[in-house]
């Protein structure tokens, strides 16, 4: 048993300095975008001017289309291809651990770091376009990442790359978890392994690709580094994304009311992620307390 | 005409051989029940005869084919899991059509097959819910009706009542029996419960550590068990199994237990216990008797008086069921069970008198452990 004052002394300093870095500074920055801040922090209130300075900007309204764009696109691509890889996996092949691992391994380096490679791979001059006609074909192109309606779409590549070994791995645990007798019954039922797998599998592991979805859809939002150093928002603003604009109204131009406005609309919208996927994690509790 | 056989199937996982040369035989229309505690085998050997596991040798035939190098769905097999493994996202009606579907049936006869089975199992109340919403006797009904639809020539059960509360598994045991009667399938039943064998079985496998120790019909296996194994493992409370000495008397032979003691027991064998026993004498032997074979005094073994030996015994202790009393002695220094009637107030620690049946007595070799007589 601890001693009383031990207890104390281990919860207290570890919650207060929670409380006040994450709803205190949450608070602030809420507080800030009511103001007329710039460089340094003002007391006064504008209501919601910051707000709309945003809104209207250029910045923003690309951000946020990039925003649906590259969060449609990684969480698809990404959940296509961990779905792929784990159906694939659960075949009961040999060395499944040591490719398993593989396939994890992109989720251990940095955003920086696949951005910074990718941003070489995908690079026209040195990367895949300049292999490929080194090989002899002469007319490959593959230079989207140079290309304004094309470089959001590098960036769901490279996003998709890092993360799909973690999706594969949610869902490998999840095809794992199904009764071994659904499989024999299946069997006996005459249904192949497609069937199996659209019919029986996968519908009986779907609270996993909610979960899945929702992890990825929260990346998207809070995706700042693997743009910053694949694209670097560009080519000119091509490539923006909230967490950009955020940066740059803060950081570049010294504009903290307006920083903190986009800052509390990010925060909007991955609630508008969370909530229901809380709601729907309740939901569920409920209902299988009801049925036991 | 012979639904299911068997002949020299063997199968190992790594160094471990859990089916060592399996032989069975089942004609159309019976119930065989493969009986057994956990790891004898006997799930492996169902699993194998589905062809959901390929044998390591041997043949399967089912309905006089070939079936090793079939697939499980072209067996014309129907199988139930203890886990009932129904489909937990489709409705009780489509968890009945699935199978149908794949085998590309027409809907109308998919919807006549329904009709038909859930009437049958009374579970036409129930099509529309998931396997969720429902008990779990409904969803071992529903287990059953998934099979039923299919009409095969071999219905599988692995264990199907073990998830079930013990009431309810009484009731189910009936139904399955009764439903075997009306549509004269041919089961084969997975139970590590010997009640579950010897109330459904028309024949019992009784397997143990990878072999099947006897095949027999219920009444053989419970009488007769072949070796000391079967005698222990059929029947609750389980056969006594006591070492005792063949020796002869008067112009036959007995068995005594305790011999040279003061308080041993000779209990006279019958005449066709005395041709196996006969190489035994003045031999040590195992001695088997069923407890219902020994009840109180005044109890009567069939018509015939000499089979009732009185014995007087110190009872160590009771156990009153309702129906019956289950009354702990003493034999000759061995310990033994006996099965009274409830109203006989029995003194613990103290003697009473007791009837042996000697009509039934099995006698083992101590080294095989099988039945000499």
């Amino acid at each position: 048993m601890l001693a009383p004052w031990l207890v104390h002394l281990v919860l207290w300093p570890p919650l207060l300095v929670s409380v006040v870095h994450i709803i205190g500074f949450t608070g602030y920055t809420t507080w800030i975008s009511f103001t007329s801040s710039t460089l340094i922090p003002e007391n006064d209130f504008v209501g919601l001017r910051n707000y709309n300075s945003v809104l209207a900007s250029r910045n923003w309204t690309i951000a946020t289309e990039n925003l649906l764009i590259f969060g449609t696109g990684f969480v698809v691509l990404t959940t296509a291809i961990g779905l792929t890889l784990a159906v694939l996996l659960d075949q009961r092949i040999r060395a499944e651990n040591v490719l398993r691992t593989i396939y994890l391994y992109p989720m251990a380096v940095s955003f920086v770091v696949t951005g910074t490679v990718w941003s070489w791979l995908l690079n026209p001059s040195i990367g895949i376009q300049k292999l490929v006609r080194g090989l002899g074909w002469e007319a490959f192109r593959f230079d989207w990442v140079v290309d304004r309606d094309m470089a959001i779409y590098t960036i769901v590549i490279a996003g998709a790359w890092q993360a799909s070994g973690f999706a594969m791995a949610l869902f490998l645990a999840g095809i794992r978890s199904v009764d071994a007798d659904l499989y024999k019954a299946a069997q006996i039922d005459g249904a192949g392994p497609w069937r199996i797998y659209r019919r029986v599998v996968l519908p009986a592991i779907w609270p996993i690709f909610i979960a899945v979805m929702v992890i990825l859809l929260q990346y998207t939002i809070k995706t700042f580094d693997l743009v910053r150093a694949l694209t670097g928002g560009g080519p000119g603003i091509a490539t923006q994304l909230p967490s950009l604009v955020v940066y740059d109204l803060m950081f570049q131009r010294g504009l903290l009311g307006r920083g903190s406005a986009a800052a509390v609309l990010m925060l909007l919208y991955l609630l508008a992620v969370l909530l229901p996927y809380f709601a729907f994690v309740q939901w569920r509790k409920r209902r299988n307390a009801r049925h036991g | 005409m012979s639904a299911l056989r068997i002949a020299g199937v063997r199968k190992r996982f790594g160094a471990q051989e859990v089916l060592k040369g399996i032989d069975l035989e089942v004609d159309s229309g019976e119930f065989l029940v493969l009986v057994g505690p956990s790891g004898c085998g006997k799930s492996t050997l169902l699993n194998i005869i589905a062809g959901l596991e390929a044998p390591g040798e041997g043949t399967v035939e089912i309905g006089s084919r070939l079936v090793n190098d079939v697939e499980p769905k072209d067996r014309d097999i129907a199988m139930v899991f203890q886990s009932y493994a129904l489909y937990p996202t489709m409705t009780v009606r489509q968890n009945i059509t699935f199978g149908m579907e794949c085998r590309n049936v027409p809907k109308r006869a998919q919807d006549e097959a329904v009709e038909r089975v859930s009437r049958l199992l009374q579970i036409d109340q129930l099509l529309h819910r998931k396997p969720s919403q429902l008990s779990g006797g409904q969803r071992q009904r529903v287990a059953m009706g998934r099979a039923l639809v299919r009409d095969p020539t071999l219905f599988l059960f692995d264990e199907p009542l073990s998830n079930l509360d013990a009431k309810l598994r009484v009731e189910m045991r009936l139904e399955i029996k009764q439903l075997h009667r009306r549509i004269g399938a041919t089961i084969v039943y997975v139970t590590h419960d010997q009640i579950e064998a010897m109330t459904m079985a028309t024949r019992i496998a009784v397997m143990h550590q990878g072999e099947v120790q006897q095949f027999a019909d219920p009444e053989t296996i419970y009488n007769r068990p072949a070796n000391l194994f079967v005698a222990r493992f059929m029947g609750a409370p389980p056969m006594n199994c006591v070492s005792a000495r063949v020796v002869s008397a008067g112009d036959g032979l007995a068995a005594v237990i305790g011999a040279g003691r003061p308080d041993a027991i000779q209990l006279p064998l019958s005449r066709e216990a005395e041709a196996g026993a006969g190489a035994f004498k003045d031999r040590a032997v195992v001695l088997g008797i069923r407890p219902e074979c020994i009840a109180e005094e005044d109890r009567r073994f069939g018509a015939d008086e000499r089979g009732s030996i009185a014995v007087e015994a110190p009872v160590e202790m009771t156990e009153p069921t309702g129906a019956e009393t289950i009354v702990l002695m003493r034999l000759g220094g061995e310990q033994l069970l006996g099965r009274v009637s409830p109203d006989v107030r029995l003194p613990v620690g103290g003697n009473a008198r007791f009837a042996v049946d000697a009509r039934k007595l099995c006698l083992f070799d101590p080294a095989t452990e099988r039945l000499i007589a």
